[in-house]
């Protein structure tokens, strides 16, 4: 037996046994990024969206905003509206696990060596990551509209906001793919999910004045919290205060992503 | 030779109401080439996907490389490459890109990465294509390039369900006559199902036939045809599993391709 042992000629990945499944994380995040980059037409196209309710909502809302002594109504939406298109990028790449199972490339991922929560992980920072760039271009989009944050100087700690929401609704985006077979029920996670998320969270209105019944929907909508902190570092407005805004991203990030991985983990092909 | 790398006792995969794999029992030896033969819908890609972690079985044991897939799934994903019945590569990464990606994932050490990749696109002629997005590929292409990458990271065990479909058969007798030599370089295992018997019958060692989730006989291709007494494989599998013509049902991954098709890329 041992004679047939040394006349196999080859090294065997389990016999070289460390144990390196960050490599695995980054790999994943690398392949998000690489697809993002190559999709210019996904890239293009979902600014259309972003454009559109700047357009309409800001300019078209703006007089009577600025009538009810509110100020100037681009200046309040603009984090709104990147905070949308943070919530739909994050949610599609997180729900792309659906397309990855139809490709048969989820499979491959699935039978690799490597602890499901890191391959869960990779693919949601990737997809947090690519929703971050394109709040970034959303940002600038609004610039060019005719937004102008307070102080560039928090810049940094809106980016945070972003990242944590794009974390937030990528693991989302997860739990949703894992609970689907196939992209039947897409319509209904639109319209009965990430419709209301997006609605329902101050990325358009004020949170001041509003119904008991609607506040109370409001606050639960972790989406308000990303909007919330984003206007306290791009205009200096803020509901609840840019900790609050942090602690509940954060925890909500925690939990999503522990169901998320939880989901992941019993995934079949 | 005596060494058992793969034992199922008592595997059953039940879906729902539907048992896809009825209480099936064998053993497969190390360096051992073993084929799984069946009409469609009997049970083959199932038995595949429950070794292969991808299924959790319903009842039954497992063993693969002495280890368990309950308690060690890791370490039975390390002993084994596998190609999938139906395509999983990334359309969207190039050849090369897939390769890698695959490298990283089970681990295989930065300075022998890039070589390895290379020999295994080579040894499929692909390497001139290494920088090609894998939406260019044909059927065929795509197939010889899973072969590559189920190879790449030296498993002790490869799993090839229906590998051979959509190649011709000079790239089906290339693929043979290389994974032969790797079996015997490496004493690497394989399992594979088929529906060509001549395929079965040259290449295996052993032939299972499985019907209705059972096998139904287990042996060499001589000793299947001597216990029906017929002349040929292809007589010895008519005369077991009958001549009546099954479908597969359509899995939800098919109708959610045909759902795709209709509704265009996002």
């Amino acid at each position: 037996m041992k004679k047939q042992a040394q006349q196999i000629e080859c090294v065997r990945i389990e016999e070289l046994g460390e144990e390196d499944n960050m490599s695995a994380i980054y790999i994943l995040w690398l392949r998000q990024i690489k697809k993002y980059l190559r999709s210019r037409s996904r890239l293009i196209g979902s600014l259309g969206q972003p454009l559109l309710f700047l357009l309409a909502f800001g300019f078209g809302f703006g007089s009577i905003y600025q009538k009810a002594g509110q100020g100037i109504y681009i200046q309040f939406l603009g984090p709104g509206i990147i905070l949308m298109s943070v919530l739909f990028t994050a949610v599609f790449t997180g729900i792309e696990i659906i397309w990855d199972r139809q490709f048969g490339f989820l499979k491959e991922t699935l039978v690799a060596p490597v602890p499901r929560f890191n391959i869960m992980l990779g693919r949601t920072i990737g997809g947090a990551t690519v929703a971050t760039i394109q709040g970034i271009i959303v940002f600038i989009l609004t610039l060019i509209v005719g937004f102008r944050p307070n102080n560039f100087a928090l810049i940094p700690l809106w980016l945070i906001v972003v990242f944590l929401s794009a974390l937030l609704f990528t693991s989302l985006g997860t739990i949703i793919a894992s609970l689907m077979e196939d992209m039947q029920g897409f319509q209904i996670i639109m319209n009965f999910l990430v419709m209301p998320i997006f609605f329902l969270s101050g990325a358009l209105f004020p949170l001041k004045g509003l119904p008991p019944i609607m506040e109370f929907i409001v606050k639960f909508d972790p989406l308000t919290y990303g909007v919330d902190g984003a206007r306290w570092a791009l205009i200096s407005k803020s509901e609840f205060g840019i900790l609050k805004d942090l602690s509940i991203l954060i925890i909500v990030t925690v939990i999503l992503i522990g169901i998320g991985s939880y989901l992941f983990e019993r995934i079949e092909a | 030779m005596n060494n058992k790398i793969i034992e199922v006792n008592n595997l059953t995969k039940k879906f729902d109401d539907f048992t896809a794999v009825n209480d099936i029992s064998f053993d497969i030896k190390e360096g051992e080439i073993f084929a799984f033969l069946g009409p469609n819908g009997a049970g083959k890609s199932t038995t595949i996907k429950v070794l292969t972690t991808i299924l959790k079985p319903t009842t039954g044991k497992i063993v693969l490389n002495e280890k368990n897939p309950e308690t060690d799934k890791n370490g039975v994903r390390k002993s084994f490459g596998i190609v999938f019945q139906d395509p999983s590569l990334d359309d969207d990464l190039t050849a090369y890109e897939n390769m890698q990606f695959h490298a990283v994932l089970y681990k295989i050490p930065g300075n022998i990465r890039n070589k390895r990749i290379e020999d295994m696109m080579k040894f499929v002629e692909l390497w001139d294509r290494k920088d090609s997005l894998i939406k260019t590929f044909s059927g065929g292409m795509k197939r010889r390039l899973e072969i590559a990458r189920g190879l790449l990271h030296h498993p002790k065990i490869l799993f090839l369900d229906e590998p051979t479909i959509g190649l011709d058969p000079q790239t089906r007798n290339h693929m043979w006559s290389y994974l032969q030599n790797v079996n015997k370089k490496e004493r690497m295992t394989i399992f594979f199902t088929t529906h060509y018997m001549e395929e079965a019958q040259k290449i295996a060692q052993r032939i299972a036939i499985i019907d209705f989730g059972k096998i139904i006989a287990i042996g060499t291709a001589d000793e299947l045809m001597k216990k029906t007494n017929t002349k040929s494989l292809e007589d010895a599998f008519l005369k077991m599993t009958g001549h009546v013509i099954r479908d597969e049902e359509a899995s939800s991954t098919d109708r959610m391709r045909t759902h795709r098709r209709a509704w265009g890329r996002r």
